[in-house]
């Protein structure tokens, strides 16, 4: 505790500013694939340069401030939540891309999301989340006409 | 007075029931957002853009400019109600606000900020009226050049001037311009940073930007720190009726403050976080009552909720008039103009005066509207605060992927919306804005091609930026706004988040 934690090193910041740097060499490396058809100007180059100049110099500042502990205080995390989260979205996105339809995803999103904020009745959850996909399903799909990925479940209404 | 000339047309496109029934909706809609923490105008306005893409223009963006106007009264509700403004314009209010609710003058507090807001939100939509042809003409005469600097002072000082720390800000604001870059460059076909993937090459939506920042990532933020915070409902005791000496307190902070907002807000400062605050210390300063500032001063309510809406309203000048947005919401509602193939400015004054003057017509109806939906209708709004929150946002989520693959039936979009949503989270967590990103992707691929077309009328000199006095101009002020925050720490006390 002898030092002060404003002036600690903050890996966090550094992996930051490591990120930035690799995103400005990317955007450069991609930027010299691209070919110059206007003899005046440097066409669909000149943002690309300009975009990765930036965040380099950004990418410094960013490393800077994590030196020096610059960065502002951070609260104590809950990973759990943000697993479940991602994991109902996971869910969603793998059941749409197999073709099982939007209704049984949505509804394991919402009991995840549900679980993740503290809810502890996932079945009662999964139904209501099914509920609401119905619904949607209604209101998008047949009210406004716009396409949702179908699967067995949708073939039904 | 050309001006009321075109308002006075405007307002018979506003009043067709079709319309009135679409401001209707968007200011219900807009208020409840308001209300509800986890969703502001901004991602409520993403969410419908792909409902509302068939429907009729002129009516979806009358819609989305009741949302917006919705949203700035419903803010103040959350609030003063439980400490936790709904959206960040409304943290000042929350400050004296809160203190008046629990010391039961929760009904005065909520009289003062509704009548307040509409007293602002219909002066600074008068300003507008006044103000936009005269801009109209002005930004007739811009060329490509001065359009670039332009965008160049809006860029900086939405992300570097005001925020807390510049590097951040200008860190948001490129990872915006680098998104931008994605897909098919349209002036030339080639492709950028799209690595073969087919989605990426029709370039990222802002809708599933937005969603992603704003629902998922806020939704991942607030339950990973579930376990630290807990909100707490203040019930609406006593009369919901200002006293005479209520009113006498509260006119002049309602007009200093919209003094503060309308400019502010026209300004390409970005957000209405520094008018509210400007406004608050001046009423803490000028009150006659300096023992209530810290105990629930109405002044302290009146003042940042009448600037808040002034500056809504004071935002639409450079997004009309330039097709400039200074503000997530405003960033969205460009997108909007977009997915109809409008594009805001002085052009859009031209060609379509119908729907630009009807839109601004219909802001005044939409006042109106949440006057008296606000007043009577309080009771109502404080209900939806009981929604449980696992509910609350178990459901924006499910809107938010429906709402994305509605636009974009296909799961790769999904995935984007989740890596938008893990960047959202990290953002908040380590305190780096959020709206510069979505007015970078929405206004770096516009400042490109305006630096181009000025490149190739230049035949690839870069000197033409600074030979029109304009865009000159513009550039030093866009230097000075960037270099500023270095030299003045205080200016980050005006933190601009946004949702």
């Amino acid at each position: 505790m002898t030092t002060s934690p404003q002036r600690r090193r903050d890996a966090a910041g550094l992996v930051i500013a490591l990120i930035l740097l690799a995103l400005a060499g990317l955007v450069w490396w991609d930027m010299t694939k691209l070919q110059i058809l206007s003899p005046y100007d440097l066409g669909p180059k000149v943002m690309p340069i300009v975009v990765s100049v930036g965040l380099t110099l950004l990418a410094i500042g960013n490393g800077i401030g994590a030196l020096r502990g610059d960065l502002p205080p951070r609260d104590s995390l809950d990973w759990k939540p943000i697993i479940l989260i991602l994991g109902g979205l996971a869910a969603l996105i793998v059941l749409i891309a197999i073709g099982g339809g939007f209704m049984i995803g949505t509804a394991i999103l919402f009991a995840t999301t549900s679980a993740a904020f503290g809810r502890r009745a996932f079945l009662t959850d999964l139904l209501i989340g099914a509920v609401i996909a119905v619904f949607i399903y209604l209101l998008f799909g047949k009210l406004l006409t716009l396409s949702l990925p179908a699967g067995p479940l949708e073939r039904l209404f | 007075m050309e001006a009321f000339t075109s308002l006075a047309s405007g307002l018979a496109v506003a009043i067709q029931p079709m319309n009135l029934l679409f401001a209707l909706i968007g200011v219900l809609l807009g208020t409840a957002v308001g209300v509800l923490p986890g969703i502001g105008p901004a991602l409520t306005v993403a969410l419908l853009l792909p409902i509302t893409f068939k429907l009729d223009p002129a009516g979806s963006i009358i819609m989305f400019a009741g949302i917006y106007y919705g949203g700035m009264y419903g803010g103040s509700t959350t609030a003063i109600l439980i400490n936790t403004p709904g959206e960040s314009a409304s943290m000042a209010t929350a400050l004296e606000g809160n203190l008046m609710a629990k010391a039961g003058r929760g009904g005065p507090a909520l009289a003062t900020s509704a009548i307040g807001s509409f007293v602002a939100g219909t002066i600074a939509t008068l300003g507008l009226t006044l103000l936009a042809p005269y801009l109209v003409e002005i930004a007739v005469s811009f060329g490509p050049e001065d359009y670039f600097a332009l965008m160049c002072v809006a860029f900086v000082t939405v992300s570097a001037t005001f925020g807390d720390s510049p590097v951040r800000g200008l860190t948001s604001l490129f990872i915006g311009l680098l998104l931008g870059l994605v897909g098919i460059d349209i002036l030339s076909g080639q492709s950028r940073l799209s690595f073969g993937i087919p989605e990426l090459y029709d370039n990222i939506e802002v809708t599933t930007l937005a969603v992603g920042l704003f629902a998922v990532g806020e939704a991942l933020y607030v339950a990973s720190r579930r376990h630290i915070h807990e909100e707490k409902l203040e019930p609406v005791r006593g009369s919901l009726w200002m006293t005479k000496e209520d009113w006498k307190r509260s006119w002049k902070p309602w007009l200093r403050g919209t003094l503060y907002g309308f400019p502010i807000g026209a300004l390409p400062a970005g957000g209405a976080e520094i008018p509210t605050f400007l406004s608050y210390a001046t009423e803490k300063r000028l009150t006659k009552y300096p023992e209530d500032f810290g105990r629930g001063a109405i002044e302290g309510v009146a003042g940042p909720e009448a600037a808040n809406n002034a500056s809504a309203a004071g935002t639409l000048v450079p997004l009309l008039t330039l097709g400039l947005p200074t503000s997530a919401t405003a960033a969205m509602m460009l997108a909007g103009f977009q997915q109809y193939g409008l594009n805001p400015g002085p052009l859009l004054f031209a060609e379509q005066p119908a729907l630009v003057w009807g839109l601004i017509a219909s802001l005044f109806i939409a006042n109106a509207m949440l006057l008296v939906l606000n007043l009577p209708l309080v009771g109502l709004w404080v209900k939806l605060l009981a929604i449980p929150q696992p509910w609350l946002y178990a459901g924006i989520l499910v809107f938010a992927t429906m709402g994305t693959i509605a636009a974009n039936p296909s799961p790769v979009e999904l995935v984007m919306l989740t890596v938008f949503g893990v960047l959202g989270f990290l953002m908040r967590r380590f305190d780096f804005p959020i709206a510069p990103v979505v007015v970078g992707l929405i206004l770096g691929p516009i400042a490109e091609s305006q630096l181009r077309r000025a490149l190739s009328i230049s035949l690839g000199d870069p000197m033409v930026l600074l030979q029109s006095p304009i865009s000159a101009t513009l550039l030093g002020i866009a230097v000075i706004a960037l270099i500023l925050p270095f030299f003045l720490k205080g200016l980050g006390r005006f933190k601009a988040v946004e949702d």
